[in-house]
């Protein structure tokens, strides 16, 4: 236990050390002002907002700008998990930082876990408090509020923290730019695969929505993500309910309490190939 | 008595590379073995397979009779790396409390303090690693690698980056381990080194071991020059043991003996003639 928490303090202070959360805080105040400057301009003339027929204009304006929010905050989060991760492995090794480490009696896996951990420790309070504060910027300045509030936020954390577990994986086979470049082509590919989902349910083509459906599960950060839009306007009935699906952060995919436990089953699948992976490779 | 270090048959192959090839090598307790070998020779690779960070492809390696890279075998050793870092932002006495926690060492402020003053860095207790030499780092990395005071140490080109009085206090402090007890394998380039602190020496080429003895019996007999009153004459195959009847079978010719040297080999000579002149 004592190496974990060396370790993740390890890892934590090389993000402080490293200015990441120097960038990444100035990054999220330019985010938060942009955000409420938006909101305020858009509630305050709400009138001049066009939503579809039959819908409630704060309603649309309400969840179609936290959507917006939220994808805001999983993207700011999934930038922070990478660049905490990236290097972990391969990349500390090729600068010989790694090396001290791992002949000390802590365990390659303890390492991983360590790191993940510490990563997760910084991405998690990070991703709530965004999510937290962008929910108050549009509930204050609009008076709309989620239907759900907690669970929209954790899956976004939990979203954050696949990623990084992902990223550590790669960092024990790749540099840390090919490493940097997959990882943010995955969580690219998993936001397109999430927009066709969307797409299709508004086509109503099974199809796309089915496909949407299986990339939702390869990669369930994004799975997850889905389900938080729609939890925020989870209790968003009728007509209003209906078309608030069809928008970009709609989350017209539903994954449940069978994706949530497959997320908690996919990183636990992650974390032992990353440590199988690791125990193998010379370093 | 359980070797500090044992490999047998260690054979190590990075695809169509092979660094070692059925490597057998003992590590006494309390002994200090220097590694030699041209770059390539796979003396780093030994190492990193004692050390756990590279699994062998046959053959095994134990750590005071604990099979390598297990938990409990890297209790057991300190390890500096031929290419190693710190994080920057580390200063020297922080790098030392990381790896006494990750160690498990309870020797706390007092032991950092004696390390650091063994290595020479005293003054440089609060410094960050960004702001040392190259040459401080390596002092520190020796510090680091005794945190726990391990029996056995592996040191891969400890005074690589060294000034002469840089390695003045390696070579010290290597004595001063000696004295202690510490097992000592230690990979280095610098054979006038090896030659001083060393108890053996092992010289590894294409990842085989082709020598292997104390300085002293690598060190073999030139002969024996003898100056007389007729000039210097050099006398193949003599030792010094033959320096008395050499000595006085020439008085008994008539000759006025000046001076007696008995040649050895140095250990570079012998370490040349071992490698044939490998590098790369």
């Amino acid at each position: 236990m004592i190496s974990v928490l060396t370790i993740a303090g390890y890892g934590l202070r090389e993000a402080l050390r490293r200015k990441v959360f120097a960038v990444v805080l100035l990054l999220t105040a330019a985010f938060l002002g942009l955000f409420w400057l938006a909101n305020h301009f858009v509630f305050e003339n709400l009138a001049n907002v066009g939503p579809p027929s039959g819908i409630d204009a704060r309603t649309f304006a309400g969840a179609f700008m936290f959507g917006l929010a939220m994808f805001g905050t999983l993207f700011l989060g999934v930038v922070l998990a990478i660049f905490l991760t990236i290097g972990v492995v391969r990349g500390d090794a090729e600068r010989g930082l790694l090396q001290p480490l791992i002949v000390r009696p802590v365990g390659r896996a303890t390492l991983l876990v360590s790191r993940w951990l510490g990563a997760v420790a910084v991405c998690a309070p990070y991703v709530g408090a965004v999510y937290i504060g962008t929910m108050l910027i549009t509930g204050l300045t609009g008076h709309w509020w989620p239907d759900h509030v907690v669970i929209p936020g954790v899956e976004l954390a939990a979203g954050v923290a696949l990623v990084a577990a992902l990223s550590l994986l790669g960092s024990i086979f790749l540099t840390s730019t090919a490493n940097g470049i997959a990882v943010f082509m995955i969580f690219g590919a998993g936001l397109v695969t999430g927009l066709l989902g969307t797409i299709g349910h508004a086509l109503n083509s099974l199809s796309l929505s089915h496909a949407a459906s299986i990339a939702a599960w390869l990669i369930p950060f994004e799975g997850l993500y889905q389900d938080a839009l729609r939890e925020i306007t989870a209790d968003t009935t009728g007509l209003t309910g209906f078309l608030l699906t069809l928008g970009p952060f709609g989350g017209g995919y539903t994954g449940g309490p069978g994706l949530r436990l497959w997320a908690i089953a996919y990183l636990v699948i992650v974390g032992v190939v990353a440590t199988l992976a690791f125990s193998r490779r010379d370093l | 008595m359980t070797p500090a270090l044992e490999v047998r048959g260690l054979a190590k192959r990075y695809g169509a590379v092979e660094a070692l090839a059925g490597v057998d090598l003992v590590v006494g307790e309390g002994e200090l073995v220097g590694l030699l070998g041209p770059n390539g020779a796979g003396k780093s690779t030994l190492v990193k397979i004692a050390c756990g960070l590279v699994r062998p492809t046959r053959g095994e390696a134990t750590i005071c009779g604990l099979s390598a890279g297990s938990h409990e075998a890297r209790r057991k050793l300190g390890y500096l790396a031929e290419l190693f870092r710190f994080p920057g932002w580390y200063s020297a006495d922080e790098v030392l409390h990381l790896h006494q926690k990750l160690s498990g060492s309870a020797g706390g402020a007092q032991e950092r303090h004696e390390l650091l003053e063994l290595v020479g860095l005293t003054d440089a207790r609060d410094r960050r690693v960004e702001e040392m030499s190259k040459g401080m780092q390596q002092r520190l990395g020796v510090a680091q690698a005794l945190v726990g005071s391990p029996p056995l140490l592996l040191l891969d080109e400890p005074t690589s980056a060294l000034d002469p009085v840089g390695r003045r206090t390696v070579r010290t402090l290597l004595e001063e381990l000696r004295r202690r007890g510490t097992s000592v394998l230690l990979n280095s380039h610098l054979l006038s080194e090896i030659e001083l602190v060393c108890d053996r020496v092992a010289i590894l080429l294409d990842g085989r071991l082709v020598t292997e003895g104390s300085p002293a019996e690598l060190a073999r007999p030139r002969g024996v020059e003898v100056e007389t009153d007729e000039g210097t004459r050099l006398f193949e195959g003599k030792s010094r043991d033959d320096v008395p009847a050499l000595v006085a079978e020439l008085v008994a010719a008539g000759r006025k003996v000046y001076g007696v040297r008995v040649l050895t080999s140095t250990l570079e000579e012998t370490y040349l003639e071992a490698v044939g002149g490998a590098t790369s």
